[in-house]
């Protein structure tokens, strides 16, 4: 393999890993908070259908970003009552989101199946793209790519230099101890939930105004669960999983790969890659029982209803 | 002022009314969607749930898409009572349907008495083998369930649609990613004259019956209920978790895996690459909807598959996207979960509260 082909295959597996990056650094909030939300797959399918829409029917790929994150924190509100509210099974509840939006999106979707809208185009950045190599990976990306790089680092420096960052994660923690001293638990959940929420419909968009472009039922095949994998590969650290969703897109493109060098595999075989990646990775990731124990929030999934603090 | 006050036990009756009231309450939500969309609401709630039993046809696929969901569902149900989040069983059918096939495909030029049976025990101990390994990556590495289950439905598609595309193709097909019809000893026999019913659906009413004498009537299902409840409990009483989570994930794979095979063998008759519209998905909102209790998923798997059935006719008769059930499936769960916080809890009068 040249050089060419080796800048290419890794500026493709940082696109196709960018819908992964978007909803995983959702997820992690949201799991930072104590909080498994399962719905990802139906929170981006929602993204992906109503951005698709909005930017078909307006013209205006902005607006398309806007509706799918607006639409994402709409569908996580409605998980965000069932278990805050109403301390309803967040395993439940999250399957419940998943399957209702997978169907929602069919339904909402079924009458611009097969269009096909302009896409983001790619903006290469003065100076940056300029530099040998590096730029042919990183800096001739459409926006929404230099956009994830920066909420990334927003991200990282909010959850670990910042006074939010530490609420959110006492929250997750120790609810209890957070509500002793002040900490309004619930509110931040549900902020949590809901940027969660947000995060799975930029994804979503991605997937409809960049990565296909178009809306096709069940589109995102899987990625909101692989998502889930992801957070737990990257023991819930920010920076990690901006490795992590660019090591799965790669898997996702391996076949890309396997035929620059000429190897020749059934593509439905190789289609289960991704699947299958991720689940070794979670063997070997979770074979630490205690590290994994030691680094997940530690109310993980569990409820907490304020009124037994009385 | 109405507030909301814990209940000093459960309610057993919000138990039974919750799945009734959850109904009652995604018609209605139905109703207010159809009319939304320019539709009328009562034709739309005639066609989804009185046409799928206006005759003996359509009574007749309503059991037969009853039997896949039933079969999937006991065994989730069973899995769930001992925490096993197993959301796998559409790949377990779909390892079914692609291991009973290949028996049945071998079995393609002989009239044995006993190519019926074996084919059918390929499909199951297929399906057993699909969910032992999420079991097997649980209980040894200690991966999380759900995400493997997941993991390995998506494996179980590419797999058979490799297999339709490949090694099980048809080679007077056309070329088109289907195998060749099964012959007639591999065929699930059907029941009456006037449908397609088959015997798929009694496998999965009498699964529904052991399920319910496994947990309810044997030490074993106590043992899988105390672990569920309390798993410290369980652990100082002596149970064996392991072998417990074993048993339940492998009763569940043999039963979706006898699902997959009893759809192959028996409405398709081959296999093609959409043997599932979803079932082993489904079958989770009827193992709720069935209070997690084999009996109680008889019952929900019969309202499931009307709504499968009427997802069907209103695709057919109003043009309605047949998502919709899928839809609705998941607004059922909404409503249930929402209903449920009612068993623990009561909407008080806060002037009586506080006496």
């Amino acid at each position: 393999m040249d050089a060419d082909l080796i800048t290419q295959i890794l500026f493709a597996a940082i696109k196709t890993g960018t819908p992964l990056l978007f909803i995983a650094l959702g997820e992690v909030i949201c799991e930072k908070s104590g909080i498994l939300n399962l719905g990802q797959e139906g929170m981006m399918l929602m993204g992906a259908v109503v951005g698709f829409l909005a930017a078909y029917t307006t013209g205006s790929m902005g607006l398309g970003v806007l509706a799918a994150m607006i639409m994402g924190s709409l569908m996580s509100l409605i998980f965000a009552v069932l278990v805050l509210q109403l301390g309803a099974n967040q395993v439940a509840t999250g399957l419940a989101l998943t399957i209702f939006g997978t169907g929602l999106s069919a339904f909402v979707g079924s009458g611009v199946v097969g269009q096909t809208i302009q896409g983001f185009a790619p903006i290469e950045i003065p100076l940056l793209s300029e530099i040998p190599y590096l730029s042919e990976i990183l800096f001739k990306h459409d926006i929404l790519v230099y956009l994830s790089f920066a909420i990334t680092i927003a991200l990282y420096f909010v959850v670990n230099k910042t006074r939010v960052g530490l609420t959110l994660k006492a929250v997750g923690e120790n609810p209890n101890a957070a509500n002793a001293i002040g900490i309004k638990v619930l509110q931040v959940r549900y902020l949590a939930i809901m940027f969660g929420g947000a995060m799975a419909g930029i994804s979503g968009a991605y997937m409809s105004l960049v990565y296909t472009p178009m809306w096709v039922e069940n589109m995102t095949a899987g990625r909101g669960w692989i998502a889930l994998a992801l957070v737990v590969f990257a023991s819930w650290r920010i920076g990690r999983i901006m490795l992590g969703a660019y090591l799965f897109g790669l898997a996702s493109i391996m076949h890309l790969v396997l035929q620059g060098l000429g190897w020749s595999i059934s593509p439905n075989l190789l289609a289960m890659l991704p699947y299958v990646a991720t689940v070794i990775v979670m063997v070997i990731i979770s074979a630490d029982h205690f590290k994994e124990k030691l680094l997940a929030p530690r109310s993980l999934g569990k409820p907490f209803d304020p009124r037994n603090m009385a | 002022m109405i507030r909301i006050q814990a209940r000093t036990e459960p309610s057993s009756l919000m138990k039974v009314a919750s799945p009734l009231i959850a109904i009652t309450l995604t018609l209605l939500f139905g109703c207010i969607l159809f009319s939304a969309i320019g539709k009328d609401p009562l034709q739309a709630l005639h066609v989804l749930l009185i046409a799928p039993l206006s005759d003996s046809y359509n009574i007749g696929e309503m059991f037969v898409k009853m039997g896949p969901l039933l079969l999937c569902a006991v065994g989730l149900a069973i899995c769930y009572r001992a925490n096993m989040w197993n959301i796998g069983a559409e790949g377990q059918l779909l390892a079914g349907a692609l291991g009973g096939s290949a028996m049945a495909l071998y079995f393609i030029d002989s009239e044995s008495v006993f190519a019926l049976p074996i084919t059918l025990l390929a499909g199951i101990i297929s399906g057993m083998l699909w969910a032992s390994i999420p079991t097997f990556l649980k209980l040894r590495f200690n991966s999380n369930l759900i995400l493997t289950t997941i993991m390995f439905n998506y494996i179980a598609l590419y797999l058979l649609i490799w297999a339709v595309h490949g090694p099980l193709r048809d080679p007077q097909g056309f070329g088109f990613p289907e195998s060749a019809l099964f012959s007639d000893a591999t065929l699930l026999p059907t029941l009456f004259e006037f449908s397609r019913i088959h015997l798929g659906i009694v496998f999965a009413i009498v699964a529904g019956f052991i399920g319910w004498f496994i947990l309810s009537k044997t030490h074993l299902g106590f043992q899988i209920r105390v672990l569920g409840a309390d798993e410290p409990a369980a652990n100082y009483a002596g149970f064996n978790s392991k072998k417990l989570s074993w048993f339940v994930m492998l009763f569940a794979g043999a039963l979706a895996g006898l699902a997959g095979v009893s759809e192959t063998t028996g409405p398709i008759g081959q296999l093609v690459p959409n043997v599932s519209p979803g079932y082993g998905y489904s079958a989770i909102i009827v193992a709720y909807l069935g209070r997690l209790h084999p009996i109680g998923a008889i019952l929900a798997a019969v309202f499931m598959a009307i709504l499968y059935m009427g997802g069907d006719l209103a695709q057919i008769e109003m043009g309605i996207p047949v998502a919709v059930v899928s839809m609705f499936q998941g607004v059922l769960l909404f409503f249930l979960l929402a209903c449920d916080f009612f068993i623990n809890n009561r909407l008080m009068l806060s002037n009586q509260a506080t006496n």
